[in-house]
């Protein structure tokens, strides 16, 4: 018997790795710039786990981790350590994976996106595994990848929608992007998403359900609206029927458009996790959080509302122009390199309307083609108006839809007119002229 | 005295005043090695060309009046110290073929001094052991009778530099295998400090215990040694940046005024001969003028059950790359020792069990670290016996693991608290060597040097070799 249930409630939690942008990788001197590289190019004792090789952390990995936390609003616990997460698996050259069990580098921060506030759990440093292919009955291994430093940003089961994973992902995305510490590229890998999701049929309950589904597999924000709400739909197809989903592993498969199972977890993994003897506990002072603190950027969310006041900006222009961190910096300069001569809101139509390329104009250039662009020529007023009849003499059909009411057909007299006179001159004068002809 | 059985120091002076060339002492070595080594097994790679094409370099460095500390001078490393282009086993199966293509932080130290590696030496495998049998090479027999184990697991090191296969040898040390081997064999051996010694290259057992050491006749060569090995590594970790001091400097200080502890738990129930022994170890000790203390270390007896925790434990872990599909052989391979260790491992870190076992453990570590903390408030430095009993016969404990993980008892908490520890000879029962083991606080291997230089001055044990001079 199929039942519609209508108290129930989604619940998502979200696992997210980021590569750092390090130049070396974790814990070895080997380069990580692996994409498209030779296999096994990039790669040392070290990440190849041999006999007798030691890992040495990396520095700037550990501060841009905590860097990311302290974005995300999370305690900085003065003493953390790594441990050995062992577990076997080809690409996996030392037969543990070093990464931080109970005492990661951040803990319990949150993040507010539209006014609701996401729980973060904690974010804690790892290694990158190596990446396996299978050709012709045989499996290769790079290792290029093996010990690129990743930061994972685990959420509290916050989320109850797709939408709402969505804003948050592109958020954090952000967020690392002004950081500078990864291009986040989703496509490259250097993204990777992994939702939990489950659903409970008493809403009113804080006790999580006996199950979970983790989807991994993602590789745009696109696939994961889709996979959450395929695996809602999902999962409650078979809640009415009366019965529990299989807590299980599943895959997004693009060409199915659905998720498909990969491993169904019959108990949890045991990783025999102990504290990693190879890396002395890292002690932080009081004082060193504070730098790493200062040294922070302004973040999306404080430029936003900055824009929004200093340069008297709408909403929506400045929610484009601080989506990427090198546009908004772009757009100051611009700001600056105007004196005055051009406001910031006509900048700001400019970058947005146009699509500049900020790579291509330097933001000093860009001023000078705003002035020009608002130059017009003078022209005489008989002259035009010969030229609007002319064009509505040729153009018959013109007048006959504006008298059915398609007001947009104006746009393409007003092309004809500028077309003829090959001048630069006010497109408001002539939209005048051809509305006092039309009546 | 044939080359061969040189110290280090010696063999140095009669370098530079060309007495004879590297090649002639390397020779000496190899020869004694192809003489030996059929009966004693203390090799498992010799590395005849390779050594005779360095101590040629040598010879002309040092004619070219190159001063290094260890130039032209013959030495073993144990086959656990990773050698570029040199096969580097472990003594188990699974390596038997595996070449690493990368030398250890401590070998190119070695090289840079100038030393010459004769060849690897033979262990028990993985460094599993306390005898010197558990090797998938063979047994190692001690040279001084060849009836006896030589202890291990560091076994075909300590042979090698007792029998004159070698001036010096490498050596690792996670809970006694340096100490025990050398005082079966008569020489010195050290376990330095934790992190004293970059562990970068050397195949891990136990990666908190693990301390990279040597072993050589005498403890100023000792000293000479360490000069080399010491020092921060940027390929580990572990390793401070605590200054190396000139370990020979203050070896001519002696003892007068020292307070050195004995530790009522580490005399109880040794047996009666070592004890003998021991009580005439302090009486020389007392006339050096030491002051000799009575102390105790309340959580000693702890101290094989928390290394038989973490140890396996770490093990356990250290094994899981040896998977056979990038290098070696598969895991059918592992010999039994090692399969129980990664059993025992693998249950005492598993979820239900890791708090009762593991952080247990960790917590009694502690303590042990604490008992010798306390203890350094009173005494300079401790001293007791290296080994509860006389050395045994080959086969004697092979089935009884219990009975063999005891044979390190005095060893361990050394291993746990990471200080440094010299074991040094002191004297023969029924023939066979025995040993004492000086025990300081951390960083303390200049004082360390200090005591066992001036005992062995007063003893002389070392002159004694098991072969002709």
């Amino acid at each position: 018997m199929k039942k519609r249930l209508m108290n129930y409630k989604v619940i998502i939690g979200l696992e997210v790795h980021v590569e750092l942008k390090t130049q070396s990788k974790m814990f070895c001197g080997c380069l990580t710039d692996y994409f498209g590289q030779k296999p096994n190019s990039h790669t040392c004792p070290v990440c190849l786990g041999l006999p007798g090789a030691l890992p040495v952390p990396n520095q700037q990995a550990i501060e841009w981790c905590v860097q990311i936390g302290l974005a995300l609003n999370c305690q900085i616990p003065l003493f953390a350590k790594f441990d050995r997460k062992n577990y076997f698996y080809p690409d996996l050259s030392k037969g543990y994976q070093i990464s931080q069990y109970d005492e990661p580098f951040c803990l319990g921060g949150h993040i507010q996106i539209k006014g609701k506030k996401f729980g973060i759990t904690r974010v804690h440093m790892e290694e990158d595994t190596g990446k396996l292919t299978h050709e012709g009955g045989s499996s290769l291994i790079d290792f290029n990848r093996s010990g690129v430093p990743l930061v994972e940003i685990v959420t509290e089961p916050d989320f109850d929608n797709a939408k709402d994973v969505k804003a948050y992902l592109q958020k954090l995305q952000q967020i690392v992007r002004y950081l500078g510490v990864s291009d986040a590229d989703m496509e490259k890998g250097q993204m990777r998403l992994e939702p939990n999701i489950s659903i409970t049929l008493n809403s009113n309950s804080k006790i999580l359900p006996k199950y979970k589904v983790e989807v991994k597999n993602i590789n745009s924000f696109g696939f994961v609206e889709k996979a959450i709400d395929f695996e809602i739909k999902r999962q409650l197809e078979i809640l009415e029927k009366g019965d529990t989903p299989k807590q299980e592993t599943r895959g997004w498969d693009e060409e199915k458009n659905g998720t498909v199972s990969q491993r169904v977890k019959e108990e949890a993994n045991d990783y025999r996790y102990f504290p990693e003897p190879d890396i002395p506990p890292i002690r932080w002072t009081a004082k060193q959080i504070e730098i790493l603190k200062s040294q922070i950027p302004e973040l999306p969310d404080e430029k936003l509302t900055r824009f929004e006041k200093e340069f008297s900006l709408s909403m929506y222009d400045a929610e484009i122009l601080v989506k990427d961190d090198q546009q908004a910096n772009y757009f100051e300069q611009a700001v600056k390199d105007a004196s005055g001569k051009v406001t910031p809101k006509q900048i700001a139509n400019y970058i947005i309307n146009k699509k500049i390329s900020i790579d291509e104009i330097l933001p000093a250039k860009l001023i000078e083609d705003i002035l020009t662009a608002n130059k017009t020529e003078e022209i005489n007023i008989n002259e035009l108006r010969a030229i609007v009849q002319k064009v509505l003499q040729d153009n018959p059909k013109v007048t006959a839809e504006f008298k059915n009411g398609k007001e947009n057909v104006i746009q393409f007299a007003i092309g004809q007119v500028m077309y003829i006179i090959k001048k630069k001159i006010d497109v408001n004068i002539v939209r005048k002229l051809i509305l006092e002809e039309l009546k | 005295m044939k080359l061969n059985n040189l110290t280090i120091k010696k063999a140095m002076q009669g370098l530079k005043d060309r007495q004879y060339s590297s090649v002639e002492l390397v020779t000496a070595c190899l020869d004694q090695i192809r003489m030996r080594n059929q009966n004693l097994n203390a090799f498992i790679t010799v590395c005849e060309d390779k050594a005779l094409e360095q101590a040629k370099q040598a010879d002309v460095l040092i004619k070219d009046g190159q001063d290094l500390p260890l130039l032209g001078i013959p030495i073993a490393a144990k086959d656990i110290f990773s050698t570029k282009g040199v096969k580097t086993t472990a003594a188990s199966k699974v390596l038997d073929s595996y070449i690493p293509p990368y030398d250890a932080t401590v070998i190119s130290k070695l090289k840079n001094a100038g030393a010459v590696i004769v060849g690897k030496t033979n262990l028990d495998a993985w460094a599993h052991g306390s005898s010197g049998e558990n090797s998938d090479f063979g047994a190692v027999k001690n040279p001084w009778n060849e009836e006896y184990v030589p202890g291990g697991s560091s076994s075909g090191s300590a042979v090698s530099v007792t029998s004159g296969m070698a001036l010096a040898a490498t050596g690792t040390d996670t809970g006694g295998s340096i100490r025990l081997p050398a005082s079966f064999t008569n020489i010195v051996g050290l376990k330095p400090t934790y992190g004293r010694v970059s562990r970068y290259g050397i195949i891990a057992m136990a990666s908190s215990l693990d301390c990279v050491g040597h072993f050589t006749k005498t403890v100023e060569d000792s000293a000479l040694f360490l000069n080399v090995t010491a020092g921060k590594d940027s390929f580990d970790a572990t390793t401070p940046p605590e200054i190396v001091p000139d370990y020979l400097k203050s070896l001519p200080n002696g003892i007068n005024g020292l307070r050195i502890g004995v530790p009522k738990e580490y005399i109880e129930g040794i047996e009666p001969e070592i004890f003998n022994n021991f009580k005439s170890s302090l009486k020389i000790l007392g006339k050096l003028g030491a002051e000799i203390i009575n102390i105790s270390l309340p959580n000693t007896e702890y101290g094989i059950a928390v290394y038989y925790i973490i140890q396996p434990a770490e093990v356990s872990s250290n094994l899981a790359r040896f998977d056979g599909i990038r290098y070696g052989n598969d895991r059918a391979s592992f010999g039994n020792e090692a399969k129980r260790r990664i059993m025992l491992g693998t249950f005492t870190l598993s979820v239900g069990y890791y708090d009762a076992y593991y952080k247990k453990a960790m917590k009694v570590r502690t303590l042990i670290i604490q008992d010798f903390e306390n203890a350094y408030k009173k005494v300079d430095a401790i001293v007791s016996p290296v080994s509860p009993t006389v050395v045994w016969k080959i086969g004697e404990k092979v089935n009884d693991p219990l009975k063999m993980y005891l044979s390190d008892v005095l060893t361990v908490n050394c291993n746990l608290a990471g200080i440094p520890g010299l074991s040094v000879p002191s004297g023969f029962i029924q023939g066979l060597p025995v040993g004492i083991q000086f025990l300081g606080p951390k960083f303390s291997e200049e004082l360390l040097f200090r005591i066992g230089h001036t005992f062995e001055q007063e003893t002389r044990f070392f002159e004694k070799t098991p072969y002709e001079l």
